[in-house]
């Protein structure tokens, strides 16, 4: 599948996937999740063979992917912070720590950081308020943060 | 309540394994359901058991599977809600990741009654490891025929799927949620038509809450009247509260419905306030419930009596604010994530929630106008009841309430020369 710029072992994963639905259409967000693990992000040269697979038009792919927050584009870090700035996080200092981080990786949200570790991103509600203020980074959520313990994490990203 | 229900087996090591879940009696309702009894009968015992829905609206389950059309020659589909996206709750995710099973069994049952072969577990794309967790004990279940074809040799097959979202607040709405499994964005549609009669695809769909379905499995097990004895007048079961914000316990707890007044649940699951502070407000329902002040919590945390106080259960998810909460702040946090998650397609909830952002952006500055506070009321008035789903309601009535019942710290923060 030289052509589509999809390797054979993510078009037999995404089959799998489309199999469960009724319609082919409907594995659209299953099978931009698995294209995201296996390629980082969701590239234009993407977006036509991805259409395809799920029988939909491109201009489908595009729509969904602009409307969800989880699809990436490329160019974001290696790690992905996303800092919660809901209700129950910023009655507890999610602001303050969001200022931390900016100010900490010299990038406001949305950006990434020169050597291409982090991108930064004030999110809404991560469905973790009992440990807020919290933050995810990638797949793994962090809570009850504070600057200290912030510091700490980042350090173990490399 | 004398004993843990939902929660009874969280605490367990392994508490997530299909061995540990059938060490407990898992899955033995199912098979009850399946081999003694018909899906007529199991309807009709959710329906007396007065099982309210647990995501929000507290409709009753029973009478919602009762609204698929019989012999509509389409598949009938069930979608189990698990977006869980309602700011300030978190109560899901804990029977997802403690005990999947007993969310297995409880679609399982549901399905059987309903007439469905396939369901879906719409599960919000942050919870990672909750995903995860779902699609082993679905691969556990399969591998023991509890899930699959001709499960325990009864005919009866059904295949449950894990279906992540991708991080958008809107796809909690039944609705959205089945615009996004079709593939498409989660755009909320005009009802009716119902779910129940034309949804995932145009077949007969039943969207049900996590915590709704994990209830299930108990009342095939211990009956109606056991189900009855927990909680109070027309509000049944166990129930998951969430408790968030300034508290000193902050966490998911379990009691019977309405056992405890939203005072008590601060006061003595969440050990009240940090340093000694007084309440100032809740929310008691997720952040789209209408806030109550610390003289209006003194009320039954159940649907009803939520309601008669002005406010709603919703989700059950508390925030809770002290009394240094800058209601302001708050007003515009709550406007600002409404705004971010409209989806866009009502213009009174689209541009609406962009204008309360601007207008208290310009109150946080110091620029709020005398006419300002008025002007907020109507543009909530102007959104509430004239959009397509509830996001333009759950926009409005939060900040509404606020605007009322706090107003003089809006007055507070007019310009001075105004």
């Amino acid at each position: 599948m030289v052509d589509s710029g999809l390797d054979q072992k993510f078009i037999d994963g995404a089959e799998a996937l489309i199999a469960r639905y009724p319609y082919r259409s409907a594995a659209l967000l299953p099978v931009l999740h698995l294209l995201q693990e296996r390629y980082g992000s969701v590239a234009d040269e993407h977006i036509k063979p991805i259409a395809q697979l799920v029988d939909v038009p491109p201009i489908r792919v595009r729509e969904v992917i602009t409307f969800y927050t989880m699809f990436y584009r490329p160019g974001r870090g290696r790690y992905v912070i996303q800092v919660c700035r809901t209700l129950s996080c910023s009655l507890l200092g999610a602001d303050n720590l969001y200022d931390h981080l900016r100010k900490k990786l010299g990038v406001d949200n949305g950006e990434t950081t020169a050597d291409g570790r982090f991108t930064l991103m004030k999110v809404e509600c991560l469905g973790a308020c009992d440990i807020a203020p919290v933050m995810q980074i990638n797949d793994k959520t962090y809570g009850e943060l504070t600057e200290d313990k912030i510091d700490r994490i980042l350090e173990e990203c490399e | 309540m004398k004993e843990k229900v939902l929660l009874r087996n969280a605490h367990l090591p392994e508490s997530h394994r299909i061995a540990t879940y059938l060490s407990r009696g898992g899955y033995k309702n199912f098979k009850k359901a399946l081999k003694e009894m018909d899906p007529a009968q199991i309807t009709e015992l959710v329906k007396e058991a007065g099982l309210r829905g647990r995501g929000g609206a507290g409709f009753p389950a029973g009478i919602k599977w009762s609204f698929v059309p019989k012999n509509s020659g389409k598949p009938i589909y069930l979608l189990c809600n698990a977006d869980e996206s309602e700011p300030g709750t978190f109560k899901d995710i804990v029977i997802m990741e403690k005990d999947p099973h007993l969310l297995l069994e409880g679609i399982a049952i549901a399905a059987y009654a309903i007439g469905v072969h396939t369901a879906f577990i719409y599960i919000r794309g942050e919870f990672h490891d909750g995903a995860r967790i779902l699609e082993e004990a679905i691969e556990e279940a399969r591998r023991e025929n509890w899930l699959g074809e001709n499960i325990l040799e009864t005919g009866y097959s059904l295949d449950i799927w894990v279906h992540r979202g991708a991080g958008a607040y809107i796809c909690g709405e039944e609705m959205a949620l089945i615009s996004s499994l079709e593939g498409q964005r989660g755009y909320p549609r005009v009802k009716p038509p119902f779910p129940a009669v034309s949804g995932f695809f145009g077949c007969p769909t039943i969207v049900n809450n996590v915590e709704t379905l994990a209830n299930v499995p108990f009342i095939i097990e211990r009956g109606v009247d056991w189900y009855r004895t927990m909680g109070s007048e027309r509000n049944y079961g166990p129930k998951l509260y969430c408790i968030s914000g300034h508290v000193n316990n902050p966490g998911v707890f379990e009691l019977a419905l309405g056992e405890k007044t939203l005072k008590q649940l601060i006061e003595e699951e969440g050990k009240g306030v940090p340093n000694n502070k007084k309440v100032k407000a809740v929310f008691p329902g997720g952040s789209s419930a209408p806030v109550l002040t610390a003289d209006e919590i003194d009320v039954r945390a159940d649907f009803d009596a939520v309601q008669q106080a002005g406010s709603m259960l919703g989700s059950a998810g508390l925030i809770v604010m002290d009394e240094t909460t800058d209601m302001v702040n708050v007003t515009l946090n709550l406007a600002r994530f409404y705004a971010h998650e409209s989806c866009g397609q009502c213009t009174p909830c689209r541009d609406g929630s962009l204008w309360l952002v601007k207008v208290l952006r310009r109150f946080i500055e110091g620029g709020g106008n005398k006419d300002d506070i008025d002007l907020m009321l109507e543009i909530c008035d102007n959104i509430d009841g004239r959009t397509i789903c509830p996001l333009g309601a759950a926009l409005a009535w939060p900040i509404r309430s606020v605007l009322q019942k706090f107003r003089s710290e809006f007055e507070a923060k007019l310009r001075t020369d105004a």
